[in-house]
């Protein structure tokens, strides 16, 4: 059964809004599963397409970026351009036979600490879904 | 005694109230060489900010913007915070107070307290949570909100179960810090301040007075702010819209406008509380997005007073998704056996209305709190008729006490930028007093020198916190002790019971030098709350404090897996390998020191610019004024009384001529910038002048370019004399030439070219204009029939009053509709004005031997100026601020400030804070002999770059140009430290000091090594 499955998860998160997010999950006791590694970027404009890609090189089961809300970004708009660099690495990752759901940006204002735990909830639930990286018969068609 | 400063005084203030305007305040003056004593009634500061969702018009999240700033009050070396006080007394003067103070026991030691919650959770006794409005409970011991700053847990002795009945202690048993401590008593302290500022706020209104709306008996009727926290994701319900009453989700939402606001029935409140048609506003966009359906939101209002930068916009756009607006003021609010709430209004033609709403937000309106009042009146500072205290429009922060200053809501309803402006000009003003004594109190800490680490074999230090029990609770704190010395580069670990305790890191410093340590990981909470602290102590070691990272084994892993202890170990383990690996490969970063040229430029000789370049004079700091026209003066040359009745004339006169005696000003009549270079603390501006030019060095500048007034293009202007604008109107007034007992028949048309497609925003003084023009008239001649022609009448604040005159003086006022307006028209020689009256429902023909237009205020659109410092404008050619909320008279680049007009249209005595605001934060830097700029910045390796121009086109800092080869360079003082650049970069040039491609590749490579 695939419940028996416990995905390894990265989620990159910026300083300001998401990082703090998930202090503040923190601070309320909300639970989330202990399947997420969080890596602390100042904004997620900073965050390179190589970041999204190395994981899966690495055997990392899903990634996902939490930034600011849109139009709220401490740096002016590094939120929309590491929206820009998901859509398109998520493109990369099907092309390698990776699912693009593995990869996903998200958004969570610092104030938003249940909605970050329930982030790390959804995401989580989705991977096991999908199953290990490189489980699924699409992949490896592909591969 | 005019703004000189004192020959000898204490350099220290003190700072009353704990809310924005407070902390904003406090900074100022705390980096700008004063000690300052911030003193808060509540356990912890914020104030009404903290317990906001969001704030209008971005929409931007409230504790997002506020938190950092708390943060950096409650860490700065020459703030004091002293919380759960209150002033008793203020003795002597300007310069030299003595201040009596009341310090209420917390009876939880903050030296020792952890914040772990453990008190908390193991209190007995539950009360209501007035941080969230009294709609869920929190415990006798408690945290004012998670945020909360001092974070720091206090014992509420009225509700304490051990006070009032001797019995309990439960906190004290379980303490893990052994921090609660019953025996505190409260004290008595006399602190000496050479000013002091009141910044205590307002108090939000209690519509318990408005029986007809059953606020205290219907639970589905709530307040506007209980209804903040109804949205707020730390909030009761954690951010879901649901109704108070049985928490299911409402379908209909109406708010109600003017509740305690406009009205002298239920409340002695004749004034408008400016702020709540915009919040109104915000609720209803967001509880929209909140609700999953289709929520139906209804505003009812008698004006809607959208009068602020991108206010209007937001109204429209609002509207535009399905808000609805109803012009009304509601009658009652009775509940339907179905529990939903029944509304009964009359609408815009005299017809009786009935809508059911299964909620409804009073928008209540803010008030003087009675304690603040009678703390005013034993400092000897007199308020106003509205109960705010009272303050003049030429000098908006000084109160009837010299040396006491006020600012924000305390001295009138305002919203946050505005109190933000007045936090920081009540900030310059009691600067300019205490200038002799700046920096005689300020603390520096002493920094021992670094010791050089660049190429020794990494030897890094892993000290694991147990957090009490908080860490070691649930995560085998010992097992990844033992983990974490057989990773690679690790010399040396150790496990504390608190790392963050004063003696751990006495000890800490010592083992930095024993064991020869030059990387320094902890695993205990959040570095974005205690970084600073380990990096102090790496400093005190002799370390570089960018030697260091932190695992954040509390906030992140055990308080959230609580339930799960092996795999939170595990992540534990997991997340010190990857901070260890990220530390191994740190680098000692450089903190690069710029001078700072103590000369400012003001560019604007209006009414702000020659406050600022007098505001900054009196501070001691040579001045530039820069004026394109031939005279001081602007557009106020054209005004004639302020809203509070004071005349602009002589005082227009008198600021002049204060500019042309002052020793530290020197005015460039006739100049205009030509071409700016260099950056915050060493600017060369180029001035044109007298056909030739003149180079100025200077460390900061304030532009204060000012607006101009709208020539109408409707209406027969230009076409008839007696068809004026406000400023051609006022100047006629002002030199005789228009004589008001000789008015008969006066029509003003309001939104004229403002609020209209082409000009989306309200130019915000026309209407107080208007009104203060119709009662002169009608005070020189009360037969006189005046009628204002008006789409909403924004008499906003304590302006609200002169509507009530106006209207008891017997001037007419009139609603049209946009898509009906007024039409002027000369017949013979006679002027008439068509308009549509909605009540009489016919078209009125009004004739008029003046009409006043209240023509819009344009921008002068200096893309030039623009450009030349990097400061962006907005679609109708406002420049725009840092952040619109917390930086309103800052921008993005450092070291330039804006004051008046350039900003948006505003009165008189917001220009003139603007202008205080603007020296306030221009003397933070030229205050400073030198700057220092953080080390985490971008750098580009130029063996790698191609000078394609991606990172210069990216850098939404201008930080990154072309040097003479045609490769990229970052400019330092200008990088914020985003590392957008290298992440766009083709080549791999530039990197990032702090945050390195390598640094982050180390983390996610080693992720998996478990």
């Amino acid at each position: 059964m695939s419940s028996e499955f416990e995905p390894k998860i990265l989620a990159i998160c910026c300083q300001w809004c998401s990082y703090a997010a998930a202090d503040l999950a923190g601070t309320m006791r909300l639970q989330y599963p202990a399947n997420i590694r969080i890596v602390r970027v100042p904004c997620t404009g900073r965050i390179d397409i190589l970041h999204l890609l190395k994981p899966f090189e690495e055997g990392v089961d899903g990634v996902f970026v939490s930034g600011c809300l849109l139009d709220d970004c401490h740096y002016v708009n590094g939120n929309y351009k590491c929206t820009r660099r998901v859509a398109y690495a998520k493109r990369l990752l099907e092309q390698l036979g990776v699912e693009p759901e593995r990869l996903e940006m998200y958004y969570n204002s610092s104030a938003m600490g249940p909605q970050f735990a329930q982030t790390c909830i959804d995401f989580t639930q989705r991977i096991k879904e999908l199953g290990p990286l490189f489980s699924s018969d699409a992949a490896c068609d592909a591969a | 005694m005019t703004a000189s400063n004192l020959q000898s005084s204490t350099g220290a203030v003190m700072v009353v109230g704990g809310g924005i305007a407070a902390i904003q305040a406090s900074l100022d003056l705390a980096d700008s060489g004063y000690y300052v004593y911030l003193v808060e009634k509540s356990a912890a500061i914020g104030g009404v900010m903290s317990q906001l969702d969001k704030t209008f018009p971005t929409n931007d999240c409230s504790m997002c913007i506020l938190s950092p700033k708390l943060v950096e009050a409650g860490r700065h070396a020459n703030i004091e915070l002293i919380t759960l006080a209150e002033v008793q007394e203020l003795k002597g003067q300007v310069g030299d107070f003595t201040v009596k103070l009341r310090e209420k026991a917390r009876y939880v030691d903050l030296s020792k307290c952890i914040a772990c919650g453990v008190c908390a959770e193991k209190c007995p006794k539950k009360v209501d949570d007035e941080f969230n409005r009294g709609l869920n409970k929190r415990k006798a011991a408690y945290v004012k909100y998670p945020q909360a700053v001092p974070l720091k847990y206090a014992i509420d002795k009225d509700n304490c179960i051990f006070f009032q009945k001797g019995k309990c202690r439960a906190c004290e048993k379980f303490c893990p810090a052994g921090a609660i401590d019953f025996e505190q008593k409260d004290r008595e302290r006399q602190i000496k301040v050479g000013a002091v500022i009141l910044a205590a706020g307002f108090k939000p209104y209690d519509p318990v007075n408005y029986a007809q709306y059953a606020y205290a008996k219907l639970p589905n009727v709530v307040t506007a702010l209980e209804f903040e926290r109804i949205l707020s994701a730390s909030g009761p319900w954690m951010g879901h819209l649901v109704r108070p009453g049985d928490e299911k989700e409402p379908k209909k939402v109406a708010w109600l406008q003017c509740v305690g606001s406009r009205d002298i029935n239920h409340c002695d409140h004749p004034y408008c509380s400016s702020v709540c048609c915009m919040y109104a506003i915000k609720e209803a966009v967001i509880a929209k997005e909140h609700s999953h359906g289709d929520l139906d939101t209804a505003i009812f209002f008698m004006d809607m007073r959208t009068f602020g930068k991108d206010f209007e916009r937001t109204y429209v756009n609002a509207a535009k998704s399905g808000v609805r607006f109803v012009r009304s003021r509601v009658h009652s609010i009775t509940e339907t056996p179905e529990t939903d709430l029944r509304i009964e209004y009359a609408d815009d033609a005299g017809m009786l209305i009935a809508e059911n709403f299964d909620l409804v937000v009073l928008s209540q309106g803010l008030e003087m709190n009675p304690e603040t009042a009678e703390m005013c009146q034993r400092l000897g500072v007199d308020l106003a008729p509205s109960q705010f205290v009272a303050t003049g429009s030429f000098d908006p922060v000084a109160t009837s006490r010299e040396g006491v200053f006020v600012c924000g809501a305390l001295a009138g309803p305002k919203d946050i930028p505005i109190s933000v402006v007045e936090a920081s000009a009540a900030a310059c003003a009691a600067s300019a007093k205490l200038a002799s004594s700046r920096g005689s109190l300020v603390q520096t800490r002493e920094i021992p020198a670094q010791r050089p680490v660049l190429g020794d074999t990494p030897r890094v230090g892993v000290f694991v916190c147990s957090c009490g029990i908080n860490i070691a609770g649930v995560v085998d704190v010992k097992a990844v002790m033992e983990y974490a010395a057989t990773l690679p580069n690790v010399a040396y670990v150790e496990n504390n019971l608190f790392t963050c305790s004063q003696d751990t890191q006495d000890k800490m410093a010592k083992v930095i030098a024993e064991k020869g340590l030059n990387r320094i990981v902890v695993a205990a909470c959040s570095p974005r709350t205690h970084e600073p602290l380990f990096q102090e102590t790496l400093q005190a070691a002799g370390l570089n404090k960018y030697l260091f990272d932190m695992a954040n084994i509390r906030n992140q892993d055990s308080w959230v897996h609580a339930e799960e202890p092996e795999k939170a170990t595990e992540k534990a383990k997991d997340q010190v390998r990857m901070a260890v690996a990220k530390a191994s490969l740190l680098e000692p970063l450089n903190e690069v020191q710029l001078s700072v040229n103590p000369t400012a430029m003001v560019i604007g000789g209006g009414l702000a610019g020659m406050n600022a370049a007098l505001n900054l004079a009196s501070q001691g700091f040579a001045t530039h004024l820069v004026e394109r026209d031939n005279a001081l003066g602007g557009n106020a040359r054209l005004l004639r009384i302020t809203a509070k009745g004071e005349e602009v004339q002589p005082y227009l006169a008198e600021l002049a001529e204060k500019v042309k005696t002052d020793p530290l000003i020197t005015t460039h009549l006739g100049a205009t910038v030509e071409t700016v270079e260099g950056f915050v603390g060493n600017f060369k501006t180029a001035l044109a002048k007298d056909g030739g030019q003149e180079m100025i060095e200077h460390g900061a500048v304030v532009i204060a370019t000012g607006a101009g007034e709208y020539k109408p293009d409707e209406y027969l202007y230009g076409q008839d004399p007696r068809i004026m604008t406000h400023l051609e109107l006022d100047s006629a007034l002002l030199s005789g030439e228009l004589d008001p007992a000789k008015v008969d028949n006066a029509v003003f048309i309001q939104c004229v070219g403002s609020r209209e497609p082409e000009r989306p925003y309200c130019s915000k003084v026309c209407c107080t204009h208007t009104v203060e023009t119709a009662l002169h008239l009608k005070k020189h001649n009360p037969e006189s029939r005046v009628i204002v022609l008006y789409r909403d009448m924004r008499t906003f604040g304590e302006r609200e009053i002169l509507y009530k005159e106006a209207r008891a003086a017997g001037v007419l006022f009139v609603r049209y509709d946009v898509e009906r307006k007024a039409r002027v028209a000369k017949e013979g020689d006679d002027l008439f004005v068509y308009v549509w009256d909605h009540v009489l429902g016919r078209e009125l023909k009004l004739p008029a031997d003046l009409v006043g237009l209240a023509s819009a205020i344009v921008s002068h659109r200096d893309q030039a100026l623009a450009q030349m410092f990097k400061i962006p404008q907005d679609d109708d050619g406002w420049f725009l601020e840092a952040h619109v909320k917390l930086r309103p008279v800052d921008f993005a680049t450092d070291g330039v400030f804006m004051a008046g007009l350039a900003h948006y249209p505003k009165p008189i005595e917001e220009a003139v804070a603007q202008a205080q605001a603007a020296v306030s934060r221009a003397v933070t830097v030229l205050s400073k002999p030198e700057i220092t700029l953080p080390g985490t910045v971008a750098v580009i390796d130029q063996n790698k770059c191609v000078g394609c121009g991606v990172c210069w086109a990216v850098c939404a800092y201008s930080a990154i140009s072309q040097d003479d080869k045609g490769l990229a360079v970052v400019n330092e003082a200008l990088c914020k430290g985003c590392g957008t650049c290298v992440a766009s970069c083709r080549s791999g040039a530039p990197n990032l000091r702090g945050f390195s491609n390598q640094d982050v590749m180390a983390q996610i490579t080693t992720m998996l090594q478990g």
